[in-house]
């Protein structure tokens, strides 16, 4: 996939751009009262329909790993939260950043470390 | 329904009338009568349909993946027969038949294995058979059912009749590592093949004794192979590859030339795109020599030339390739597409290798199923809980059923396509 040259120092300066903008973010704790209503809805359905096609509607995993609480509670959150939003090189995990925003990726994650499954 | 006092039993007892009995008779009577009348008249549909008999030559189930419940369909009339419920976790399910096309075997993806009687619409069998299963098979003769696992990674084989568990092969390579093992499928010579996508490795089981499974291992066929499919003759297996541009060729006629690399580097350096779906091979999209092939992370479908295995140029289209069906004429090959272009469908005409026709069915088109000669072709919508069945000819709309997160789409003349 990496082929070298510029094009993959362009796309490492993205990744630290991005990964410090996280940072920034995490540090500003995201309620839940900043997500509308209706958002959190169609966030949590993004879960489990598009999340779950690789990691189980269930999230119990498939070809991507379960994203249960206790599966993800001994890893860092800044490491989650840069996995969904900037993927995992050289595995199937696919950057979601032009589908959620910062805050909402955080308050996804928020979800999926609480356990989502009392959620309709 | 008789009272206590009832002047049946008042009659049998007393063994003569009397007229205070004979009065309160002769109504009851009169309503038992009527009601008998009223019940049968109000069963009659029933009576009828059991008497009718019927062949599920066009009959097909479609996963409602959110649900855990199938819908037994009929393609003739574009109706819903009935709903079955209580099969597990759906969210991944696909759907093998038996070769008398009465029963359906739907693997789920908590490892359940539901043996479906589709003429009676009930669950016959059910067993759950792995903690996260991606798909199975049946064997030539009918007898075996195969599922292929993801935890703990494997295949494991079943008598088709009583899912007894006859055979188990666990996917172990390297370190005693198991992989996930993806891309099963049936070949000729009761054989199973299939991929494991961690170790890189093609595996053909000789099933000819069931209980004890000949293995056949090839190594090193590419990084990560995602999916697999099998040409209609059973002649070629081919895997294609997340882990990098390429495809893997087993020929099965020539097992001794080992797996052969096809269309490598297709992407030719380019940036892979992100994939929001895993492409799935199905079936074998055949025309005029040439296989149309899902491109991973490329907005491409891939042609190959089957006579010399060299690319044909590829076909760009709308997005992400996700399934590519060939009309069962070959001239049309239909495709839905990943994230963020799921909603849209393109057909492609194979002469000019162009894309004909783009089609909005709705949001989230999840799977399409041709009926068995291809004049219509059924499309699941996720998000807008529908079917709709399209003219293959017209590209009109002809039908739309309502179903629940629909999903896999799969008609019963599976039954009788090797691989499928």
């Amino acid at each position: 996939m990496s082929k070298g040259g510029r094009g993959d120092f362009k796309l490492n300066m993205k990744r630290i751009i991005l990964l410090l903008t996280i940072a920034l973010f995490s540090a500003v704790s995201v309620r839940a009262a900043d997500i509308p209503p209706q958002r959190q809805d169609e966030l949590i359905y993004l879960l489990r329909q598009d999340c779950g096609s690789c990691h189980g509607m269930t999230l119990q995993g498939g070809l991507g790993p379960p994203l249960l609480p206790q599966t993800l509670a001994n890893k860092p959150e800044a490491l989650l939260l840069n996995t969904i939003l900037v993927g995992r090189p050289n595995t199937a995990m696919p950057p979601w950043r032009n589908f959620l925003t910062v805050p909402e990726a955080t308050w996804l994650l928020k979800q999926l470390l609480k356990g989502i499954n009392h959620v309709p | 329904m008789y009272h206590n006092s009832s002047p049946h039993r008042a009659q049998r007892n007393a063994g003569s009338w009397n007229a205070e009995q004979k009065l309160t008779w002769i109504p009851l009577r009169f309503i038992q009568a009527t009601h008998w009348f009223l019940l049968i008249l109000l069963l009659w549909p029933i009576f009828l349909a059991a008497d009718e008999l019927r062949g599920s030559g066009d009959l097909g189930v479609v996963i409602e993946r959110a649900k855990g419940s199938v819908l037994i369909v009929e393609t003739s009339n574009h109706t819903r027969l009935a709903e079955v419920s209580g099969l597990g976790d759906l969210s991944h399910a696909s759907v093998v038949y038996s070769r008398d096309q009465r029963y359906a075997y739907v693997f789920g993806r908590d490892g359940g294995l539901t043996k479906l009687d589709i003429l009676q619409a009930k669950i016959v069998n059910r067993v759950v058979q792995a903690g996260n299963s991606i798909g199975g098979a049946i064997s030539q003769d009918g007898c075996l059912i195969a599922a292929s696992n993801y935890t703990p990674g494997g295949v494991k084989v079943f008598d088709a009749n009583t899912l007894e568990l006859l055979a188990d092969i666990p996917s172990e390579f390297g370190n005693q590592q198991r992989s996930k093992v993806v891309g099963l499928v049936d070949a000729p010579g009761q054989r199973f093949v299939f991929s494991l996508f961690d170790a890189g490795e093609i595996w053909l089981a000789d099933m000819h004794n069931s209980h004890i499974p000949q293995l056949q291992k090839f190594k090193s066929i590419g990084n990560q192979p995602y999916d697999a499919l099998i040409s209609p003759e059973g002649h070629y297996y081919i895997a294609g590859l997340f882990g990098e541009d390429g495809l893997a060729l087993l020929d099965l006629w020539n097992l001794a030339a080992g797996v052969q690399r096809i269309l490598p580097h297709y992407g030719r350096g380019r940036e892979k795109m992100p994939v929001y779906k895993m492409p799935h091979l199905e079936g074998w999209a055949m025309a005029s020599n040439y296989a149309f092939i899902p491109a991973v992370g490329q907005s491409e479908v891939l042609v190959v030339d089957q006579r010399t295995w060299q690319a044909v140029r590829p076909i760009p289209v709308l997005g992400q390739p996700v399934f590519v069906r060939a009309r069962p004429d070959g001239r049309h090959v239909w495709v839905n597409f990943a994230l963020p272009n799921n909603g849209t469908v393109q057909v492609i005409d194979v002469i000019n290798l162009t894309v004909i026709k783009t089609l909005k069915p709705g949001k989230a088109v999840l799977h399409m199923e041709f009926t068995p000669r291809g004049e219509e072709v059924w499309v699941s919508v996720r998000d807008e809980d529908k079917l709709v069945v399209y003219n293959t000819e017209t590209f009109t709309e002809i039908a739309t059923l309502p179903a629940d997160k629909p999903s896999g789409i799969f008609f019963t003349n599976r039954a009788h396509q090797i691989g499928l």
